[in-house]
Formats: C-alpha cells, sequence, structure tokens
C-alpha cells in the first residue's frame, strides 16, 4: 500500500458520490428488471391480440380484448384441441407435483430423521452412501430406467413419475443439515419419557417443528415437479392427451409447424406461466430464503 | 451423563428404527435409482438391435459386444453408420460445451456484480427484495413454455416479434431464421440460459457474501478503501470457493442442458446446432422407442457419469472441511510418530 492516504475530504462529498452510485445501480437494476418483465408482458399482450392484428402490426405493448377469443380457439380450432387442453393437462401436472412434492418432503425428512437421531451401525454409511449419489444426473440413468419400464409395464401410467419421488438424496441432505443445525434432540428424550412412541414423536413434534424447512423443500419439490419435462416425456409416450401434463402439451403446441393461429399460440403459452407466476409472487418470500439458505439447485 | 451400560443399552434398544425410518428411502432408490444406473452399464456393453432384430452390426440387445460401443462412439468405426455417430457424439458434446460456456461467463459476470450491488453497506436500498423477486422468478418458469416464448420472441417466423420489429422498419428483407441458423440460435439459447438461472447463482453468491465477517467490510471502509479495493481485495478472496462450487455444480447442470435445446425450434426437426449430450442420449434410446440403440445411448451415459463424477469429486474436494482434515492430519502424524518411537525403542516394523 502506498504511504499517501486520501480521506474523504467532507461529509457532503462522500454522500454525494453515495447517492451517484445508488443512482447508477439502480439503472442497472431496473433495466435488468425490464429484460425479466418485458419478454412475460409481450406475451400476456399478445394473448389478448386476434391472429390478424399480430401479423398485420406487428409487437405492441398495449394489451387488446382478444383474450376469450383466443383461448375460444384453443378449445375448438382441432389444430388444438388434438392435444391441448389446459385444464387437464393443469390436472395432471397437480396430480404428478402434488404427490410428488408430498412424498419428497414427508420421506426425506423421515430419513434425515432417523439418520439424525438414531445411532446405528450403517448411519455413517448411508450418509456417505446418500452424498454420493446426489449429483448422479437423471440423464445418466435413463437408458436403464426406461429398459425397466419396458420390462416391467410400466409405461404410460404415473408411477413411475410420482414413487421415485420417494428417494430424493439432495432433499435429505439439505433436512439433515437444517435438523443438525436447529432441532434439539432433547426433546426426542423427552416425548420418550412421555410415553411417546417414535413414529409419534416424528409426526408430532419433528414435523411441525421443522416446518420452515418442510415449507421450502416442498415448494422446490413441487416447483421440479411442475417442470419435469424430461422423465415424463420418457414415461407418458401414448400421446393421449388425457395423460399428458402441462409441459408436453406446450411442446405440442410448439411443434405446430402449419399455419398456427398466433393469437391462440401466445394464449396456451400464457395459460402455462401465469399460474406458475401468480404461485411464484405468492410464495416469493419462501422460496428466495430457500435459495439463499442453500436451497437444492435443481 | 448415562454411563457406558446405558448408552450401550439405548443405542441396542433404539438403533432398530434408524433401519426402518430410512428403509422407505433406500428401497426406492435402489429400486428407480440404482437398479436403472447399473442395468445402464450392463446395457453400455450389450449391442443395439432388440433381440428379435439383430442391428446392422449383426448384435443385439442379447449380445455382448465389449467396449464396442465405447469405441463406436468415440473413435467411429469403418462403416458409414458408425461414422456418422461418432460424429454426432463429437459434435453434440462440443454443443454441449460451447453453450455451456457461453451462458456460464456471462451469468456468472452479471451474478456476481448483482451480489456485490446488493450486499453493498453503504447504498441503502429500498425495493430490494422486490428486484430479487424480479430477477429469480424467470427460473420457475417451465422450460417448455419459456421455450416457447422465445420461440415467438425470436423465432424463425416472420411474424415472430423481432422479425416483424425488423422488416416493419427496414432493416430486413426477408425473415431471419433466428431459430435455425447456427451462431443465432446459439446465442439465443446461452441468452435464455443466462436469463433463466442468473437470479439463482445471484442468491447463492449473495448468502456467500453475507456469510463474510461484516467487521472486514467496516474495517476496509474504515480505511478508506473504495468498492474496487474492496471488491479484489476482500469480498473476491473470501468467496472463491463459493464460486468454484458454483462453477462446478452449473458444470454438471450443464452436461445435464436438455429441456431448452430439445424445444428451441419450429416444427418437428431438432435444430443440430443445439443437440447436446443429453439430447444424445434420448435420441438414441427413445426418440424412436420402438427401435432404440439402447448400446449407444448407454455407452455415452457411462461416459457422461464418469465426467460427472470427477466434478462431483471436485466439489467435495472444494468443500471439504480443512478444520477437520488438519484434525485428521495432526492425529496421523502422531501416529507415525508414536510409532517411529516405538521403532526406535527397540520394535521392528515390517
Amino acid at each position: 500500500m502506498s504511504k499517501k492516504i486520501t480521506y474523504a475530504s467532507d461529509k457532503g462529498g462522500y454522500q454525494t458520490k453515495v447517492i451517484i452510485k445508488s443512482a447508477f445501480i439502480y439503472l442497472g437494476l431496473i433495466i435488468l428488471t425490464l429484460i425479466c418483465l418485458v419478454p412475460i408482458w409481450i406475451l400476456v399482450v399478445n394473448s389478448t391480440r386476434d391472429h390478424n392484428e399480430i401479423i398485420v402490426n406487428g409487437m405492441s405493448l398495449i394489451p387488446n380484448k382478444f383474450l376469450f377469443h383466443n383461448i375460444k380457439t384453443l378449445g375448438s380450432n382441432s389444430l388444438y384441441t388434438k392435444f391441448f387442453h389446459p385444464l387437464i393437462g393443469m390436472r395432471n401436472s397437480l396430480i404428478i407435483a402434488g404427490c410428488c412434492c408430498a412424498l419428497t418432503v414427508f420421506f426425506a425428512g423421515l430419513t434425515a430423521y432417523g439418520i439424525v437421531v438414531y445411532d446405528f451401525k450403517l448411519k455413517g454409511a448411508m450418509f456417505t452412501f446418500i452424498i454420493a449419489v446426489m449429483m448422479i444426473p437423471t440423464q445418466v440413468t435413463a437408458v436403464g430406467f426406461m429398459k425397466m419400464l419396458v420390462n416391467w409395464d410400466l409405461l404410460n401410467s404415473y408411477i413411475p413419475l410420482i414413487v421415485p419421488a420417494i428417494a430424493a438424496p439432495a432433499i435429505v441432505f439439505f433436512m439433515r443439515q437444517y435438523m443438525l443445525s436447529s432441532f434439539p434432540l432433547d426433546i426426542i428424550e423427552a416425548a420418550r419419557i412421555d410415553g411417546s412412541n417414535e413414529f409419534r414423536t416424528f409426526l408430532t413434534i419433528s414435523i411441525p417443528m421443522m416446518k420452515p424447512a418442510f415449507a421450502v423443500q416442498a415448494i422446490f419439490a413441487f416447483i421440479a415437479k411442475w417442470n419435469d419435462y424430461y422423465n415424463q416425456s420418457l414415461v407418458l409416450i401414448k400421446g393421449d392427451y388425457r395423460q399428458n401434463t402441462m409441459p408436453m402439451m406446450v411442446q405440442g403446441v410448439l411443434a405446430i409447424d402449419r399455419n398456427p393461429d398466433y393469437g391462440a399460440n401466445y394464449a396456451a403459452i400464457m395459460l402455462s406461466i401465469i399460474p406458475v407466476v401468480v404461485v411464484y409472487l405468492v410464495l416469493s418470500k419462501f422460496i428466495i430464503g430457500g435459495v439463499a439458505a442453500g436451497g437444492v439447485k435443481e | 451423563m448415562a454411563t457406558a451400560a446405558q448408552r450401550r443399552i439405548k443405542s441396542v434398544s433404539y438403533a432398530k428404527y434408524g433401519y426402518i425410518f430410512t428403509a422407505p428411502f433406500f428401497i426406492v432408490y435402489f429400486i428407480f435409482m440404482l437398479f436403472p444406473l447399473l442395468t445402464t452399464f450392463k446395457l453400455s456393453v450389450y449391442g443395439n438391435g432388440l433381440s428379435a432384430k439383430l442391428d446392422q452390426a449383426g448384435t443385439s440387445i442379447n449380445c455382448f459386444v465389449g467396449m464396442d460401443n465405447f469405441k463406436t462412439i468415440l473413435t467411429g468405426g469403418t462403416d458409414y453408420k458408425s461414422m456418422g455417430i461418432h460424429e454426432n457424439f463429437v459434435k453434440f458434446f462440443g454443443n454441449t460445451i460451447i453453450i455451456w460456456v457461453g451462458n456460464f461467463i456471462p451469468q456468472i459476470c452479471l451474478s456476481l456484480l448483482l451480489a456485490v450491488w446488493f450486499t453493498d453497506l453503504r447504498v441503502k436500498m429500498p425495493g430490494k427484495g422486490f428486484f430479487k423477486v424480479v430477477m429469480y422468478m424467470p427460473n420457475i418458469i417451465t422450460a417448455a413454455s419459456v421455450a416457447g416464448l422465445f420461440l415467438s420472441l425470436c423465432g424463425d417466423s416472420k411474424y415472430s416479434v423481432l422479425n416483424s420489429f425488423l422488416l416493419n422498419h427496414g432493416f430486413l428483407d426477408e425473415a431471419y431464421m433466428f431459430a435455425s441458423n447456427k451462431w443465432s440460435s446459439r446465442i439465443i439459447v446461452m441468452f435464455i440460459q443466462v436469463w433463466m438461472w442468473f437470479g439463482n447463482t445471484m442468491i447463492m453468491l449473495m448468502s456467500g457474501i453475507q456469510g463474510i465477517n461484516e467487521s472486514l467490510f467496516e474495517a476496509a471502509e474504515i480505511d478508506g478503501a473504495n468498492s474496487r479495493q474492496t471488491f479484489w481485495r476482500i469480498t473476491f478472496p473470501l468467496l472463491k470457493s463459493i464460486m468454484v462450487y458454483t462453477l462446478l455444480t452449473s458444470m454438471i447442470g450443464g452436461l445435464q442442458m436438455f429441456d431448452i435445446p430439445f424445444m428451441f425450434h419450429t416444427g418437428n426437426v431438432i435444430n443440430s446446432h443445439l443437440e447436446t449430450i443429453a439430447i444424445f442420449i434420448y435420441d438414441y434410446f427413445h426418440r424412436d422407442y420402438l427401435h432404440p440403440s439402447y448400446g449407444y445411448s448407454a455407452a455415452a451415459s457411462v461416459i457422461l457419469f464418469v465426467i460427472t463424477s470427477i466434478l462431483g469429486a471436485l466439489v467435495f474436494y472444494v468443500q471439504r472441511d480443512k478444520d477437520a482434515i488438519e484434525i485428521k492430519k495432526k492425529r496421523k502424524a502422531a501416529a507415525k510418530e508414536a510409532k517411529r518411537r516405538a521403532a526406535r525403542g527397540g520394535g521392528f516394523s515390517i
């Protein structure tokens, strides 16, 4: 370091500097916010515009009144009714994501509880195993998974999409870290003395105490499964819209290569995005906190 | 405190719950993940045609072919078809790396800058929460919808937002094939990946910065350090291990990149400039699932598995508990010392 040290000459100069810097930062943040929001806004606007209007006038940032017209087209035009039924898609996605989310959180909690609370011979080995398999990508097991589905005749069923959710190593790992840091084991002793059996202790004492961790992981598990196009397209290959999920239906819309109705296309994509965004905005506090706490990156 | 005997009794009486509670996880894991993984390994050394039907090389899924699949993928063969498979593999691997690098570098720079801005003590920032929420939002939108969104913004069609804008204002005479041309499509996919992931990386880096002892920043400020000095001399060095962690996990994620490249095209033909290694695997065993080539897919999966494992091992090396290792080292040294002493004291070691 040089000997010459310059101090801020006066408090006013320092203040000005801070203000200029803040303004600069704000400008950057606003630009990024626009980059995040404008594509979605254009989508929403275009979903309210008529096919002809989109073709003739191009881009616009002001909504029009054709939203219901476009949604009606989705419901009547055979180009879309063959595979795109937003309500059915959402129902199917909800079933899969909901069941997966419940199973993942419950069993991850149970497993982490077992590993943290009890002393048994294989404890260390189990934890090492969970860490070791945490990063194996789905794609690596997909070939064998597919072969297994063919052999066991499990294609086109929700079982292979839902049951594996019981085993989520990354979430077990997170739950264990959380339990070690903020779950007092003495309480279990107290429950034992009061005559509660082990399973009941887990259900009525551990789960309520771990609520924050459960909530965050439940949200992440739900989002991950809702968005999981890869596995769903592996298993559901019948092409029947009654069993297809939302991402698969959107993919169907994208695959239309001849004479699409642009208004309806935009409306279809909009219908798939908006519910997710609304739910996200409601739960955003938990989600951001969860990511900051080292939530699972999926 | 419990006596040793009491402790032993306790561990005997409750140990079984440890097994009961963890059993469902391990049973399901073994059936639905470990078993398929082992099957993948097995299939990688077996042939490609279905059992009833031999493929061109005269093998089927029941024929043991040793390392042939790996050879075909990594070095190509003599015939036209296996050369094609080899070329595809190399090309798709290249695509994966290009798209990953092109999304990671801008993403980490942007996220780091934002994380520093958000954690700057000097700048009072109302609305911080709002910005974080908005910037994380692209991450939760379904990849299929994101692909659709960007196809309608900058796709091939002359009615896509970007094309119609450029056409209407006379910048172009005919629609530019943004989603089909080599570099434009890659750049758009890179942009989408950055768009989707920078919020996530930013929040992770932010929690890393918040983990740094605040008094260091205060001391720097008192000493008159400006923002740049604070960043390069305090934040950056202390954030290094988190950055390396982000780098490696992002690499692992990048190798699995599937959804966006797979869906960013109009019609039914995947843009070959975007095909990644995950799409290679998917294509060979699933695209035409009545005539799958399990062998090639499985061999590519094994290669992917090996690369991922190496990266994963590096993650743990970076994340390892340095204090625990130090203690272990000391203990080892002590043991050695004791041994040496024993040897000097008349004992002998073999």
